[in-house]
């Protein structure tokens, strides 16, 4: 019985989840069956186990059920929606925890979306982002202002809103861009399928989160650790973002490869370097004193007698 | 009558008898009239219910919502795990703290158009859209509460910022220091904590049990959004 036990518990496997990339639609089958349903991606454990026919019928009987359960309900409802926000906590922390520690073997895709990706993580992600950069952009402002009196404070509420289109149309368009012509190139690769759009958009709303500690480090007025902590960011980004497309390029030329993932980090280095100049500009200039009509009406001058 | 005492003599044996077996028995002549009134209590009630609601003063009716609103003031300045937001929601509350903190907050028209705070239109739709988003991500989540519901309940949260708010431009009129900044600070991080602590209290219940955290998260931002909007309010 220890024997059964082990064998049913679940063993990850390489050539497992690669492929499960090629057919993301199949559902795995584990144990020796002799025969393979059609459509049927079978692994074959090499435990020696024999399995009676009895349960070669009920693994395919539970697996043939399983497809029918991944139908996809139509776009109109409601149901299609939440298919996206199936996440748990825990899953939810364990996918941002996988994008601040890229490793080269580790595929963020593979490894902890697992074909299900969400988009709670990216839209919430983006949203924190909009907003620390908006709050710590005027912060630096307060501080400065502390440090420097002549500077005109301002609480500078239309940066919320060019931070928040910006991060999003970020993270929209470009997994777009970027999907649309993995898709056109795929003739080129034999081996692996291009990841879906909501893949691509679910690694870069979740690259965009060693950000937010960032920005709010920036708050440390000291120039060149605000550019020390800016690099590392992007470092450890831009990383997370190569190492997952890394497998799905390799396949193709050279030169496609290289131009691909250089313009993925440049794009993303922009980014970085516009929000820094943007949102925490070197000390705004002293503005004007405001016009006098202002400061004859301001309260603290006492009414003339 | 007599089938019937036989057979609740012996329970066990037997099947049972259908009831009133007996009656069938019992033959109505053509001459007894069988007429009257059957007069179901609540029905009358509702009718008349209805009818007061028409034609009571206006007085009455105004009373009777603020009363309403009053009461569920009341528990959200003493937060208690009830149901009674949930169950009479209504969106006046939300729609007066709004309109209230949209006010207090708008930039007076000598500022410039570029620099200035939040504009009237600019906190309705975040207070809005806020709580209909995160409406909607509790909803996609899984969680089982209804969509006004979730937004009664975020809007009458927003209660100890607007109390905040109406502070902080009491503390504003006196004189600006750093003495002014911490007290305004210190108000509005006590106001933060109570609306969540608060919302808690109320939403947490109705999300599944290992998402409670994404349902939260989104709160706590929006109620943070609001708090910075309080606290680097400037009059001009």
């Amino acid at each position: 019985m220890m024997a059964a036990a082990d064998e049913l518990a679940f063993h990850e496997f390489e050539e497992a989840s690669d492929l499960l990339a090629e057919t993301p639609d199949a559902a795995t089958t584990s144990g020796s069956n002799q025969l393979t349903p059609q459509g049927h991606v079978a692994v074959a454990v090499d435990s020696g186990g024999s399995y009676g026919a009895e349960e070669e019928v009920e693994e395919s009987d539970r697996t043939a059920l399983l497809q029918e359960e991944k139908q996809q309900p139509g776009f109109w409802t409601f149901g299609y929606y939440q298919s996206f926000f199936d996440v748990d906590t825990s899953q939810v922390l364990d996918r941002i925890r996988g994008s601040l520690l890229p490793r080269p073997g580790h595929n963020f895709v593979r490894h902890h979306l697992r074909n299900r990706p969400d988009l709670y993580g990216p839209f919430w992600i983006c949203a924190t982002l909009a907003f620390v950069l908006a709050v710590t952009g005027n912060l630096t402002l307060v501080l400065a202002q502390r440090r420097d009196p002549s500077i005109h404070y301002s609480p500078q509420f239309h940066k919320v809103t060019v931070a928040g289109v910006t991060i999003y149309c970020y993270v929209w368009l470009v997994p777009l861009a970027l999907w649309a012509f993995l898709r056109w190139r795929k003739g080129v690769r034999e081996r692996m399928g291009p990841y879906t759009f909501l893949e691509t958009v679910c690694v870069y709303g979740y690259s965009l989160f060693v950000f937010i500690p960032t920005v709010v480090l920036w708050l440390i007025p000291v120039p060149w650790l605000q550019w020390l902590f800016g690099g590392l960011a992007l470092a450890l980004s831009a990383a997370s973002l190569v190492f997952t497309l890394w497998p799905v390029v390799r396949e193709d030329t050279r030169l496609v490869a290289a131009v691909l993932l250089s313009t993925v980090v440049l794009l993303h280095a922009l980014l970085a370097v516009g929000c820094k100049f943007y949102f925490f500009q070197p000390l705004p200039l002293a503005h004007p004193a405001p016009p006098t009509q202002a400061a004859s009406l301001s309260p603290d001058l006492p009414p003339p007698p | 009558m007599a089938e019937a005492a036989e057979s609740s003599g012996d329970p066990g044996t037997t099947s049972p008898r259908p009831l009133f077996a007996g009656l069938s028995d019992i033959s109505i002549s053509q001459d007894i009239p069988v007429e009257g009134e059957i007069t179901i209590p609540m029905r009358s009630h509702i009718r008349e219910f209805d009818s007061s609601t028409l034609n009571e003063s206006v007085q009455n009716t105004i009373m009777r919502d603020l009363k309403a609103v009053g009461k569920k003031f009341m528990h959200v300045l003493y937060p208690r795990k009830s149901n009674t937001l949930l169950r009479d929601w209504d969106l006046w509350g939300p729609l007066i703290l709004c309109v209230t903190l949209a006010l207090m907050l708008q930039r007076s028209s000598i500022d410039s158009e570029k620099d200035g705070g939040p504009q009237f239109a600019e906190v309705f739709v975040i207070v809005w859209f806020g709580a209909v988003t995160i409406t909607l991500n509790s909803k996609l989540l899984g969680g089982n509460i209804s969509f006004f519901q979730s937004l009664c309940v975020l809007g009458y949260c927003i209660l100890p910022l607007t109390v905040a708010m109406l502070v902080c431009r009491l503390v504003l009129l006196a004189e600006p220091g750093p003495i002014n900044f911490v007290v305004r600070f210190f108000v509005v991080i006590v106001m933060f904590a109570w609306s969540i602590v608060a919302s808690t209290a109320f939403l947490a219940d109705s999300q599944p049990p290992n998402r409670k955290a994404l349902a939260i998260y989104p709160v706590f931002l929006f109620y943070f959004v609001i708090s910075w909007m309080i606290l680097t309010f400037t009059p001009q």
